[in-house]
């Protein structure tokens, strides 16, 4: 074993910042597209993890969560050592196993399909996809409807593969099942559950 | 202070009672119910140390999602001040030592057992609803394997077959209660026994609202401005109940009214279920028909002094 970095710090008061993670987790599910501010969580995990990334992972990860990395993290020997002490989540090679999907390189991300869909009979088994180190806003972009949508909303995100949005129409369109995206910023994340469907804009 | 915050101050339990890991299973669960409007989610439900049937899928839910700012309100039938809802804010007030209301507008999170408030909610407000039997073919189809099917091949014909009975042999839909509702044009869902009064406000709703059955180990939910459409026929158009009568303590016209014995003799009266509703009306100045009559004062008449003395 080489002499790695001490291992960053988890939650500072696990109980109730884990709590407030969740409820900024939970409106954003709620309310597809809307950028909500993720409170100051103190979190300093190794790169490239962020401590958005990190919080959510410490608020939903556990025994019960395999959990895929993207390449990039599946290089640092550093984060899966804190994912794996803070956690405990095992760390799966192929994306169909997991429950939890973390994506630092969401540029050259696999395409959605390739995660678990869930089943008809039980489309809660599907993959959770984290974006890591997205650029969020509601000023423009692809045009949502659905469930937890008043009329519609705007919302853009950056960076995502070519096909991406491709890609969210069609995993919406195979609605119950299907994966649920969190995009994590710096200080806000957002969600697109599989019930929000997408409109293209204009070219 | 109090006993209640003597209680919690000892620390012998976790934050709202439950440990985090079952939290965050719960947390994960009401995610995928968010994200999959209408369907049951299975989750690991635990032993809670109330008997299955006061709200253990509710409770369980109230305190994966509780913080400490948060503002809770308990309602039991409409009802701040009834058995089950005192027991389980008495729970929340000695587990998580969170502030209390009975005001609908001042809570965050409100815990109902079979009653929406008739105040309008709002988006920062979360509703969760205690659930006995979630699955609405459970009465048609005993079996979960087909059941699960019946949900997954949105085969909903044996729901249409009952509604359509209960017009051959009553000449209307004859369910009050537990009206099944189809949730954005996908899953046919049970929205807890609130009687269907209450079912044109879950359409739309501008706040969160989630479902959690202990016993059947289940949670769903419906997010904000969701479509939900009561099951109906065009010939038989879904309709809620009407009362004849205003409200006897504050006058109020079209909410849900319960009966109340107040003698022998036959007196009854009917009065708001919704008692922080008719509280407010009635400090407002409105009055019913029945306000006058010393038995209903018994009933309704104590007021809103007694009972902020007794909070």
């Amino acid at each position: 074993m080489t002499a790695t970095a001490a291992l960053a710090a988890g939650f500072a008061d696990p109980v109730h910042d884990a709590q407030g993670c969740f409820r900024t987790i939970m409106n954003a599910m709620a309310r597809p597209g809307t950028l909500q501010v993720l409170g100051q969580t103190h979190l300093t995990p190794p790169a490239p993890l962020t401590p958005a990334a990190a919080a959510i992972a410490l608020t939903l990860f556990d025994y019960d969560t395999p959990v895929w990395l993207d390449k990039q993290l599946a290089q640092s020997e550093s984060v899966k050592a804190f994912l794996r002490f803070h956690t405990g989540a095992p760390i799966v090679c192929e994306p169909v196993e997991a429950a939890f999907a973390l994506i630092a390189d969401p540029a050259n991300m696999l395409p959605l399909a390739s995660f678990n869909q869930g089943s008809a009979e039980y489309p809660d088994t599907s993959t959770t996809l984290i974006l890591i180190g997205q650029n969020l806003n509601n000023a423009d972009g692809v045009m949502l409807e659905g469930p937890g949508i008043k009329d519609t909303q705007t919302f853009e995100t950056a960076p995502v593969p070519q096909l991406f949005w491709d890609q969210v129409i069609s995993n919406n369109a195979q609605f119950p099942r299907g994966v649920d995206l969190i995009f994590a910023g710096t200080d806000t994340i957002a969600a697109l559950p599989r019930s929000t469907s997408v409109t293209l804009k204009e070219a | 202070m109090n006993a209640t915050a003597q209680i919690f101050d000892q620390g012998e339990y976790n934050f709202a009672y439950l440990d985090e890991q079952t939290k965050r299973m719960i947390r994960r669960a009401i995610l995928k119910g968010i994200a999959i409007p209408g369907y049951q989610v299975p989750f690991a439900s635990r032993e809670m140390p109330m008997p299955y049937g006061w709200g253990t899928g509710g409770v369980q839910v109230t305190a994966s999602i509780l913080g400490k700012d948060d503002c809770l309100k308990m309602i039991d039938q409409g009802s701040d001040d009834t058995t089950n809802a005192v027991s389980l804010r008495g729970f929340f007030e000695k587990t998580a030592n969170v502030r209390t209301t009975y005001e609908t507008s001042e809570a965050t999170v409100i815990q109902t057992r079979h009653r929406i408030p008739e105040k309008k909610l709002r988006e920062d407000q979360v509703l969760v609803f205690q659930v006995p039997i979630p699955e609405p073919l459970r009465f048609l189809e005993p079996r979960e394997t087909e059941t699960r099917k019946m949900h997954a091949l949105e085969d909903y014909g044996l729901m249409h077959v009952k509604l359509y009975e209960d017009i051959a042999k009553n000449g209307h839909i004859a369910t009050t209660y537990a009206y099944p509702v189809m949730v954005n044009d996908r899953y046919v869902m049970d929205p807890s026994p609130t009687p269907k009064f209450d079912n044109p406000k879950i359409d739309e709703m501008a706040a969160l609202q989630l479902y959690g059955a202990g016993r059947e180990k289940r949670i769903y939910a419906i997010p904000p401005y969701t479509k939900v459409k009561s099951l109906d026929f065009e010939d038989y158009p879904f309709e809620v109940q009407k009362f004849d009568k205003p409200c006897g303590l504050c006058g109020a016209e079209h909410v849900y009214l319960d009966e109340v014995i107040l003698d022998d003799k036959g007196g009854r009266m009917f009065v708001c279920s919704d008692s922080d509703y008719c509280e407010e009306r009635r400090a407002a100045g409105h009055v019913g028909p029945m306000a006058a009559n010393p038995a209903a004062q018994q009933i309704g008449g104590h007021g809103t002094n007694a009972e902020e003395a007794s909070r």
